[in-house]
């Protein structure tokens, strides 16, 4: 059976430099895709470990090497330019370069000198009738913080540099300060609107290394969080397409069906946000009598009034006309970045860990991958449209088949020692990623967290090339990635 | 045209008549405390707190730190923490967030007068994320959606610094927005206010041990009003704004104990 969760001893992963990046090099040429490639302080002070995730064929593989911190590493990124926001990541925190990395940018200023926000290295491009725009850290709405650089020829624009870390509250370095059994609710914080998703990975890895398998009731529950976590968030992140466009219609309806999704999810665990859902061996979202049958009167309403909107939102020529061909990321271009979640599958990328990675939980009950071939802002908008349906059907199955979840708890014992745990969820935005490593008393060695919108970002940037600025907001709503999750 | 017609018809009427009024089924909202002193040495709520929200004898809870998670009233094995439906638990003062046993009511907002006077029937907010997880940021976005429509007051968030009266500041305040919030802060013509809203303005939240914050900005600029919360539901923000605007009070006998107790 195919595990969503990665576990091993720490001593059965290391490779010497040279056939680790040799390894690296057979396997991502043959089409594996990198999960996540994080540095951590190795045993010896002068090193820094490596860890390189990736999964090709439903399996996970996890490659290990360290290398002398003073000589760093060749950088991947020129052959897998996939890689680059992970390398960059890895001279950021820890110092050590990446050797011939083309694009050795700051990811998030994680402490930042006196003119820290400052001194980001912008590209910058000459000629005559340039210019450059320069937007935000705040932006008009009330949205998270970034600063969005523009270069321009006349209205055109040719190339977007997004510069983030704004949002860097240093959320590793707080997990590894706690008990690794009580820190759920931080981690529903790392991007409060993916609390589910988030929550679900951090305990799938601890769990695995407390040697506690999760039971049928508890997956179920869990998965049914997060699913109305995803249809909560499509359903936002069309209202906010359709007020990009100045559809009012379609942002009024969109949001008050939002509204119906996340009160549902507040009477299941008392949070619009799914906080308190998810802990480790527990069942706190309890589906059983009433709340499932409210759960399915919900999804009745939504599933009825959903189907009227999304029509009329398609067949609108003013709106078809402000989202198709607008913000297109090839398929080609998504691969080559290694873009995630339904961003991804907007671009005919098939990537969706629930179908690739599917684990007792999605072999038991499945659910259909969405995929849209254009890659444009339309694309974006009709694989949540389809993804909504998906999770409607998939909530109702998973109710029929676990009826009366009920909150149960069983306690957290002692975590294997020396071993590495990687619990991974698809949320709506893509894949979550929690890597939490044990030292030989079986405490928190490293906790390392990857939001989706690290490696999505870029993808906005090439996306908005060639089109005209005023077009950047739509595109911007249709990424809707995280400035929180990215900077941590 | 017709399929407008349809999407109208199934839209209805969306709108919360009564703010105040309005109990959110199923919220974890304010906590009371209740029974009989704890036993003697018994920590259990203490020990699961994420925020140090909690102090012992007597047992005190700062909503200003607390992220309504419900573990220290999973742990507590006397039930004396309870979280209810109840939304209405903003506060124009850090003090008046504490809840202290044996001290019933709620945090309430007194009337600013000066404040109603100026903008009672007009109020432009200004938002500043600080390092927010965009859970607070979609609440106070929530406000202006068809259900809540804090537009129908004269309350409204505006794009620029320049047309706004009051700040509102979400997030724990990250060293790396200190000059972006400043910033926004010169901006604001006075007469201006700040308002904090969430846990993790108010004091930190989970964030409060955080070696890369720079929370200065709130010890100088005194906020005007507290909304507490993890994420505050859009109920508690848009009552604590009504309250503090003096903005359709209901008549006094039938809430005035509760009310005014803090």
């Amino acid at each position: 059976m195919t595990t969503a969760t990665f576990i091993a001893p720490v001593a059965s992963l290391g490779l010497p430099t040279g056939p680790f990046f040799d390894a690296a090099a057979i396997r991502l040429g043959a089409g594996a895709r990198a999960l996540a490639f994080f540095g951590q302080p190795a045993d010896d002070p002068a090193a820094l470990t490596l860890t390189l995730a990736l999964e090709a064929g439903g399996r996970i593989e996890v490659l290990r090497t360290d290398v002398p911190r003073s000589q760093g590493f060749r950088a991947l990124t020129p052959a897998y330019p996939a890689l680059h926001v992970f390398e960059r990541e890895i001279h950021e925190q820890h110092g050590v370069v990446p050797h011939s990395h083309p694009w050795l940018k700051p990811v998030r200023f994680p402490s930042p000198g006196p003119s820290g926000m400052t001194g980001y290295p912008f590209y910058s491009l000459d000629g005559k009738e340039v210019h450059e725009v320069a937007v935000g850290p705040i932006h008009a709405g009330v949205i998270e913080p970034g600063h969005f650089r523009f270069m321009c020829l006349g209205e055109t624009v040719h190339h977007l540099e997004v510069h983030l870390g704004y949002q860097h509250r240093g959320v590793e370095a707080l997990l590894l300060r706690a008990d690794p059994r009580m820190l759920t609710p931080l981690v529903e914080t790392i991007a409060g609107d993916a609390s589910v998703a988030h929550a679900w990975a951090s305990a799938d890895a601890l769990e695995a290394l407390a040697g506690l398998a999760a039971a049928p009731d508890v997956d179920a529950s869990r998965g049914i969080g997060l699913e109305l976590e995803r249809i909560a968030m499509h359903l936002a992140g069309l209202s906010g397409m359709a007020n990009d466009v100045a559809f009012l219609q379609g942002a009024a309806t969109y949001g008050r069906l939002r509204t119906t999704i996340i009160n549902t999810t507040m009477l299941v665990c008392g949070s619009r946000f799914g906080r308190g859902w998810v802990r480790p061996g527990a069942i706190r979202g309890a589906l059983a009598g009433g709340v499932a049958d409210a759960v399915r009167a919900a999804l009745g309403l939504l599933k009825q009034d959903v189907g009227i909107i999304n029509d009329r939102m398609r067949s609108s020529s003013s709106v078809r006309h402000r989202l198709a061909g607008v913000g297109t990321l090839t398929h080609a271009q998504a691969l080559e970045l290694g873009m995630v979640g339904a961003t991804a599958r907007a671009s005919g990328l098939e990537v969706d860990l629930r179908g690739d990675l599917p684990g007792a939980l999605y072999a038991r009950l499945p659910i259909a991958t969405v995929v849209e071939p254009v890659g444009d802002c339309l694309a974006r908008a009709l694989v949540r449209m389809r993804e909504i349906d998906a999770s409607i059907g998939w909530i109702r199955a998973a109710l029929d088949a676990h009826p009366g979840v009920v909150r149960s708890a069983r306690p957290i014992g002692p975590l294997a020692p020396r071993t590495l745990a990687i619990g991974l969820r698809e949320s709506w935005r893509g894949e979550v990623v929690h890597a939490l490593e044990t030292t030989a008393e079986g405490t928190l060695r490293t906790y390392k967290v990857q939001d989706p919108s690290l490696r999505n970002w870029h993808g906005l940037a090439l996306a908005v090339r060639g089109n005209e600025i005023s077009d950047f907001p739509i595109c911007n709503k249709s990424f809707d990635l995280s400035y929180c999750g990215h900077d941590l | 045209m017709l399929k407008a017609i349809r999407v109208r018809a199934s839209q209805g009427r969306q709108y919360v008549p009564d703010l105040r009024a309005a109990v959110p089924s199923g919220f974890r909202g304010l906590p009371v405390l209740q029974g009989d002193p704890c036993p003697e040495g018994c920590r259990a709520c203490l020990d699961v707190c994420p925020t140090t929200a909690i102090t012992l004898a007597p047992l005190r809870l700062d909503l200003g730190r607390c992220i309504f998670c419900e573990e220290c009233a999973l742990a507590c094995p006397e039930g004396r923490i309870e979280f209810t439906p109840e939304h209405r638990m903003a506060c124009d003062s850090p003090t008046g967030l504490v809840l202290e046993e044996r001290r019933p009511g709620r945090p309430a907002v007194a009337v600013a007068r000066a404040l109603a006077d100026l903008f009672g029937r007009s109020l432009k907010l200004r938002s500043v994320s600080s390092g927010g997880c965009n859970g607070c940021e979609l609440e106070l976005n929530a406000l202006g959606n068809v259900n809540f429509d804090l537009g129908r007051y004269g309350i409204e968030f505006v794009a620029s610094p320049r047309h706004a009266d009051g700040l509102v500041v979400t997030g724990p305040l990250t060293a790396n927005m200190r000059g972006a919030l400043e910033l926004a802060w010169e901006g604001m013509p006075a007469p201006k206010f700040v308002i904090a809203v969430g846990a993790c303005a108010i004091s930190g939240g989970p964030y409060a041990g955080s070696t890369v914050l720079a929370r200065e900005f709130l010890g100088r600029e005194v906020p005007v009003l507290y909304v507490p919360g993890c994420p505050p539901h859009p109920l508690t923000i848009i009552t604590g704004l009504l309250d503090l605007l003096g903005v359709d009070l209901p008549a006094p006998p039938a809430d005035s104990a509760s009310a005014t107790a803090r």
